[in-house]
């Protein structure tokens, strides 16, 4: 008798009965299902929807331990000051003060996350008398990495009542919505509380608290930083390696490029997506590059701190590369020609890149880049497919003709 | 109801559940997203609708016979607006803060399509006292709607009630404050009344399963 069995038999017990999905939904997610398919012939893959969803986890765990000991590096670099000289793999930042500091601030916000959520998939798949659907499984693990430390844990579970059932539940559930979840999630945390969202004193622990008294730190982003035209004080390596102030689980670039690398292996996630995203985000920062060097804008314009930023640089501060690898490529809202996905792609990096630049209240404009171009993916999608129709059909006429 | 037939109270109720211009016909969206971001505006603009819809459906029902059909639309648009001068003077001489803050929505009460649709459907081919009923019967069912919203919105987006703080002041952090609620910012702007009626249509659909359509 293990595991497998006693579920098997509750399964049993409850078929046909109101609770049945979520019985059913326990037992899938731990084992293959019992129910074989009977007649026909059947093409046997062993990646469904669940093995997918956790191929994306997987390439999430190291960005969601990275966080963990970067909220407790950040709170200590913030008492103690910031250790000089950090390389990847420093004591300074893997040790179990920032571990243990990190473990208690992010992993409620994993809890919170995933509980809510869950509970109004169980819920509605009760309600509907459907089986519970695995989307939740990734919107879970994203939510707590694209927000700040200290997010009020209620605020969160606000947030993510209201994006799954608004952004997913009233489009008919998993593989329906048109806008992805954890970004719903996201904006909607923005907009409704944007002193927890925004400024510089939300990224790093307890920083509110310490705001006034002589602890008190100036924890801003990079993005902040040039958006106010101020100097930024972290060096370039450490901005890819992740050791600066932002949401959980978006600064380590390296962390997010090896999830990236997993993702494309594993064909979960797509390339095209993601490189595209990248090249507009370049292609936008390569014009700004180039009205500040024309001379257009001068310094002391408010743009020109982040005008002047190189190019290249873009992809390593803010969450661009986060949102390109994580966010752009969930196969529900994305293009799904891959022709559109180009497309889609670069818009989502040159309008982010645009909204980072122009819209100081607004201090990164991935997500909102994200949302705007999931709505138009259908379209895009629509006009590629119906180019291609025209396309074949005047090949069709010249032969005929 | 001694002092209505039952056809004639149908005429009232039904716009207010099962014929809802908003939630059902889907009309004054609009001014539905615009004013309810507090519970004030919500009201008076209710009342506002409430009066031009009575009076006009009755004006409206007594010059049906008169009314050339080929001009009915512009008869039509001077009677509202008539009414709709009336209300805006009469805000502004009694009620001057509010009047700015509806600002020009009170004058767009002219482009409410509730309005121009019921004189078309239904001023226009009964009686006057039919007619009042259902224009009052149209503008509650309106109101009814634009009280719900603007009761959440205000509630949530502000902690108030007509002003009022009721969850404790945000400032020295009394009442619900004290233990770390927030406002929530997201319902003071527009896109949150939209799917707070979203939200108004959807439980309604789903208590009764005949509203649902087909397609």
């Amino acid at each position: 008798m293990g595991l497998k069995e006693n579920l098997h038999k509750l399964k049993m017990k409850y078929e046909g009965k109101k609770m049945a999905p979520a019985f059913n939904a326990l037992h899938t997610f731990l084992y293959l299902p019992n129910m074989i398919t009977k007649g026909g012939t059947h093409i046997k893959a062993a990646d469904d929807l669940k093995r997918t969803m956790n191929t994306v986890i997987l390439a999430l765990v190291p960005c969601l331990i990275f966080g963990m000991f970067n909220a407790g590096f950040q709170h200590y670099a913030a008492i103690n000051g910031m250790p000089e000289g950090m390389s990847f793999f420093s004591t300074a930042f893997w040790n179990m003060d920032n571990f243990l500091l990190g473990l208690v601030t992010v992993l409620p916000l994993v809890i919170v996350s995933y509980g809510v959520g869950l509970a109004i998939e169980f819920l509605f798949a009760v309600i509907k008398g459907h089986e519970v659907e695995e989307g939740y499984l990734v919107t879970g693990m994203l939510v707590p990495l694209i927000v700040p430390v200290d997010i009020p844990l209620w605020m969160l579970a606000v947030a993510v009542a209201f994006g799954v059932v608004i952004g997913k539940e009233v489009f008919g559930g998993t593989g329906m919505n048109i806008l992805n979840p954890a970004l719903t999630i996201r904006a909607f945390l923005f907009f409704a509380y944007p002193t927890w969202m925004s400024g510089d004193k939300v990224w790093v622990h307890e920083a509110v608290e310490r705001a006034g008294t002589p602890d008190a730190i100036s924890g801003e982003t990079i993005l902040g930083s040039y958006a106010q035209n101020s100097d930024v004080m972290y060096s370039l390596q450490d901005m890819f390696f992740g050791f600066i102030p932002g949401s959980v689980g978006e600064t380590s670039k390296l962390l997010i490029i090896i999830g990236a690398l997993f993702l494309i292996f594993t064909k979960v996630g797509s390339w095209r997506i993601i490189l595209s995203t990248l090249i507009g985000a370049l292609v936008m920062g390569l014009i700004f590059n180039g009205v500040v060097d024309a001379g257009w804008i001068q310094e002391g314009s408010k743009f020109f701190g982040l005008m002047s930023v190189p190019f290249w640089q873009h992809l390593i501060i803010g969450s661009i590369l986060f949102g390109a690898v994580y966010m752009a490529t969930d196969p529900v809202s994305a293009a799904q020609t891959n022709k559109g996905k180009w497309i889609y792609g670069f818009l989502i990096g040159f309008i982010s890149i645009l909204i980072r630049v122009f819209n100081p209240a607004y201090p990164e404009g991935v997500f909102l880049a994200i949302l705007l171009m999931n709505v138009f993916a259908p379209t895009i999608d629509h006009y590629v497919i119906q180019g291609n129709i025209n396309k074949r059909k005047k090949r069709l006429k010249v032969k005929t003709a | 109801m001694g002092l209505l037939s039952r056809k004639d109270a149908k005429l009232i109720t039904d716009p207010l559940a099962d014929n809802n211009p908003i939630t059902i016909q889907v009309l004054g969206i609009c001014s539905a997203l615009a004013i309810t971001a507090q519970l004030k505006p919500s009201i008076v603009m209710a009342i506002s609708v409430l009066f031009v819809m009575g009076v006009g459906n009755v004006v409206i029902s007594l010059l049906r016979n008169l009314i050339p059909s080929k001009i009915r639309i512009i008869v039509q648009l001077i009677v509202v607006a008539t009414l709709v001068i009336i209300v805006d003077q009469v805000l502004k001489a009694f009620a001057y803060s509010l009047s700015k803050e509806l600002s020009v929505f009170i004058g767009l009460i002219i482009t409410n399509c509730i309005i121009m649709g019921r004189f078309e459907a239904f001023a226009l081919g009964n009686g006057p006292w039919k007619s009042f009923l259902d224009g009052i019967g149209n503008a509650a069912g309106y109101g009814l709607i634009l009280v719900i919203v603007g009761f959440f919105r205000e509630l949530l987006g502000s902690g108030t009630l007509f002003g009022f703080q009721v969850l404790g002041d945000p400032v020295e952090k009394t009442g619900l404050y004290a233990i770390g609620y927030e406002n929530n910012g997201f319902m003071v702007l527009p896109p949150m009344a939209l799917i707070v009626v979203g939200i108004i249509i959807w439980v309604q659909r789903s208590r009764n399963k005949d509203l649902i359509e087909e397609n």
